[in-house]
């Protein structure tokens, strides 16, 4: 009987990611001079849990430089040696040179050899000084390595020993076992109602087969108890196995000399943690596949459509013969309003998840820059959907990176500027409105409005010299513009800050900047709370609906014939408070017939995109609505001015207008 | 069912097909490309795509792009009442609705029913047709539906999926 590892190799990928950036976090969290014992502990733990888990999958490289990691952490736990800056920057090449290596095996991506063997000779050289009783660990990790390649087969050789255990260990999947559900959970749970010895010892042999969390450590912590240094954090399995002696073949018997071992350093990891019976601090999350998220997200969306054409058409009936379906109706309206609530709420992640990266990101690069910065965040735990966050890193990083180079400047002339020599850079996230906003400041130099200006004039750019700070600003967002003196690996192409834009265009937000020469500037990103919803005003043109996103709406007036204006005979241009805006309507862009033609008796609406207004006709505005966008590309393709479709009220679909693409068909054309 | 004719290639298939009309004309697809069939009903256009795409309607929650047969071949009247009637096709990954006169029964062909379409020039590329099927005094057009829709003709996916 087979048993395959690879389907739980996600779970150890997601759970070493997860590892890798808590041990980052914990590293930059440390005072040299006073680190704690237990971050300390902590880092250990992570590390620990990485090799336990690269032993289970047999991915020895892994292995090899976790171990050496592991090591010096345990020197430091253990306050045999004292903790320096070189060590965590070792610790972090290590970590480094994990992720890599964790990447190479999900991904099949290239490993750097070099990469990994200069940390882990750094690692060795730290941790093998005079320190006697741990130089007898350096050997070991060519001893370690055949270690995974047996493992199997011992484990197999163990159950197939005791017949019965190698069926128990497939035990939830077979139908005659008395209660499978009950053991299928087995493994994450104690089961409080397995009173039976013997159901208890099935439990366990389950675990043998299927907790490879669990086992591994045991199994290792046999393996360093035999060579006399053993150190590992899950009790709970040694207590499970205790009256079950007889079944657990081989791990029952060191494992209980372990136990001793164990006892005043035992930090329960997260899948332990749950099953102590009162979790003490035990994180009650589950994985589950975006997928199913999704489609769970699609499925309300659904019943909030089938709701929205329910309450229609009771709307239509006698109210006083049903008063009753009415008030079930409106129930059922608060209902589903809550589900979708909900259920869009599983799909948000604290923003903490992108801002966790940049602490690193800041050092790395003040170290590199030979700048003192600081990094502060803010607001950490404001939500956002997790479409979101993945698409978001990247402007941050950029807009990091940026306020790092350019913003702050070099201690000696922050002190000539009379500021402190350690520069800030803040992260911010919070709600407003319907949006999320994030910011990056720093207390750098500022921008320099002339040289800006400058820049642009020698670029050939249409700019004058009494243009808007704001519009100013924001001309560093143009492709390949950077007012930089010198090109740097860091930044000063003048790409970064047209990918921040495009991200952020893209993800239906706004950017905008904040400077004052010589005290800093700030940068602020506006985006919709999620993808998946949009605020909409509906139009009708021709008969046809059409949506068009309420953020970029400005406002809708009705046009005053005095105020239109024509160029050259043809397009239009309507007059907005001294603005001239170029009038579009939507019935030519779409070709529909039946509209209403007549500028004046139609309704304009205003919308902004990328600081450009134009004026959109339409027949007449209906109403005001969350729609839910649905993808017309995953049936059909792209159709240019159009960037999703919805179901309305009454089933039928309405067009999303994508105005940023109107906005630039109407320039192409005038063009 | 003797079909020791499949061996080669080019000989096509037998299995069941359901027919349907458009104009005068009777034509059969692969029955189990067919997802579903259902009436004609509020369909939204969508600007600037030729007149046979009709729009896109929402098939429970599913945006899908409708298809009308009898403007691409340029047959029948084209008119639409409640007797219309949307073929709902699974094409793979897409789901795609075409629109047809009417569609008649499920017939379970034999190799030998089948002959190779001549070479004609029509609006119906012979290309997308697997071959002619006859049912006692009937022919039937039988038409290889996934490889007609996701062909450049209809223009309903990107470029680049082609």
């Amino acid at each position: 009987m087979s048993f395959d590892l690879s389907q739980f190799y996600q779970v150890f990928f997601e759970e070493t990611a997860e590892h890798l950036s808590n041990m980052e976090r914990l590293l930059l969290g440390l005072d040299i001079t006073n680190p704690s014992m237990d971050d300390l502990n902590a880092i250990f733990r992570a590390a620990h849990s990485i090799k336990g888990g690269a032993g289970t999958f047999g991915f020895n490289d892994m292995i090899e430089i976790t171990h050496v990691l592991e090591t010096l952490l345990d020197q430091l736990r253990k306050q045999e040696r004292s903790l320096t800056n070189e060590m965590v920057n070792a610790f972090l090449e290590a970590g480094d040179a994990i992720a890599m290596q964790l990447a190479g095996h999900r991904d099949s991506t290239e490993v750097d050899l070099e990469v990994v063997k200069s940390a882990r000779a750094t690692l060795e050289r730290l941790s093998s000084t005079q320190v006697e009783p741990q130089r007898e660990i350096q050997p070991e990790p060519p001893k370690t390595q055949p270690e995974p390649a047996v493992k199997p087969k011992s484990k197999k050789a163990a159950k197939t020993e005791t017949a019965k255990p190698v069926e128990e260990a497939y035990g939830f999947f077979d139908a005659e076992r008395a209660d499978p559900e009950e053991l299928g959970y087995g493994f994450f749970d104690d089961d409080p109602s397995a009173a039976i010895q013997e159901k208890e010892i099935e439990i366990d042999d389950n675990k043998a087969g299927y907790g490879f969390f669990e086992e591994t450590p045991v199994e290792k912590s046999v393996r360093e108890n035999s060579q006399g240094f053993g150190f590992f954090q899950e009790p709970k399995p040694v207590a499970n196995s205790d009256p079950a002696p007889a079944s657990a073949t081989i791990t029952s018997a060191p494992t209980q000399a372990a136990t001793t071992l164990v006892a005043e350093q035992a930090h329960p990891t997260r899948r332990v943690a749950d099953k102590t019976p009162p979790p003490p601090t035990g994180d009650s999350s589950i994985r589950v596949s975006i997928e199913k998220v999704d489609q769970l997200i699609n499925l309300v969306g659904e019943l909030v459509i089938t709701q929205a054409m329910l309450t229609q058409s009771a709307s239509e009936l006698d109210p006083a013969v049903v008063e009753r379906l009415q008030n079930g109706l409106s129930q059922l309206e608060r209902n589903t309003r809550d589900i979708q609530e909900s259920v869009m709420a599983v799909r948000m992640l604290p923003i903490s998840f992108v801002f966790s990266r940049f602490p690193r990101v800041v050092r790395d690069m003040a170290t590199k820059l030979n700048k003192q910065i600081e990094l502060k965040t803010l607001g950490e735990g404001t939500e956002l959907d997790k479409g979101l966050i993945e698409k978001i890193a990247d402007p941050l990083t950029h807009l990091i990176r940026n306020s790092l180079d350019h913003g702050i400047e070099m201690p000696e002339k922050r002190i000539a500027a009379g500021k402190s020599p350690t520069g800030t850079i803040t992260l911010n996230a919070f709600h407003q409105g319907g949006n999320i906003v994030i910011e990056v400041a720093d207390d750098g130099g500022g921008l320099s409005r002339s040289r800006i200006l400058n820049k642009a004039k020698e670029r050939g750019m249409n700019v004058s010299d009494d243009m808007p700070d704001s519009a100013v600003w924001m001309l560093i967002y143009e492709a390949g513009f950077s007012t930089a003196e010198v090109v740097t690996d860091v930044s000063g192409r003048g790409v970064g800050m047209d990918v921040v834009k495009r991200n952020i265009a893209e993800l239906g937000g706004r950017v905008e900047i904040d400077s004052a020469e010589g005290f800093g500037t700030r940068t602020t990103i506006r985006l919709p709370l999620t993808l998946a919803i949009l605020d909409g005003l509906s139009v009708s043109v021709g008969g046809q609906t059409f949506i068009a996103p309420l953020g970029s709406i400005v406002e809708s007036l009705q046009v005053n014939i005095d105020d239109l204006k024509s160029v050259s005979g043809e397009g239009h241009l309507l007059r907005v408070r001294g603005e001239y805006l170029p009038l579009i309507s939507l019935h030519e862009v779409f070709n529909i017939k039946n509209a209403v033609t007549d500028f004046t008796k139609g309704i304009v609406v205003i919308i902004e995109t990328e600081r450009k207004k134009i004026a959109l006709m339409v027949d007449e505005l209906l109403g005001q609505h969350q729609v839910v966008i649905k993808s017309l590309e995953s049936n059909f393709r792209k159709v240019s001015g159009i960037s999703g479709a919805t179901i309305m009220g009454d089933g039928k679909v309405a067009l999303i207008l994508d105005v940023a693409a109107l906005s630039v068909q109407h320039t192409h054309h005038s063009n | 069912m003797a079909n020791e004719a499949i061996t080669a290639s080019s000989t096509p298939a037998g299995g069941e097909f359901l027919t349907f009309t458009l104009g005068a004309e009777e034509y059969g697809m692969d029955i189990l490309k067919v997802q579903e069939i259902r009436g004609y009903d509020a369909v939204t256009a969508i600007a600037n795509t030729p007149a046979f795409i009709k729009g896109v309607i929402n098939l429970r929650g599913i945006i899908v792009p409708i298809v009308d047969l009898r403007i691409k071949f340029n047959l029948g009247k084209i008119d639409y009442d409640q007797f219309t009637v949307v073929i709902i096709l699974n094409l793979g990954s897409r789901v795609v609705g075409v629109v047809v006169d009417s569609v008649s029964d499920v017939l379970t062909l034999t190799p030998e029913q089948i002959k190779a379409a001549p070479t004609l020039s029509t609006s119906l590329d012979t290309r997308y047709i697997i071959g002619l099927g006859t049912v006692e005094q009937r022919m039937l057009i039988l038409v290889d539906i996934e490889k007609l829709m996701t062909s450049r003709d209809m223009e309903l996916m990107e470029e680049i999926a082609i």
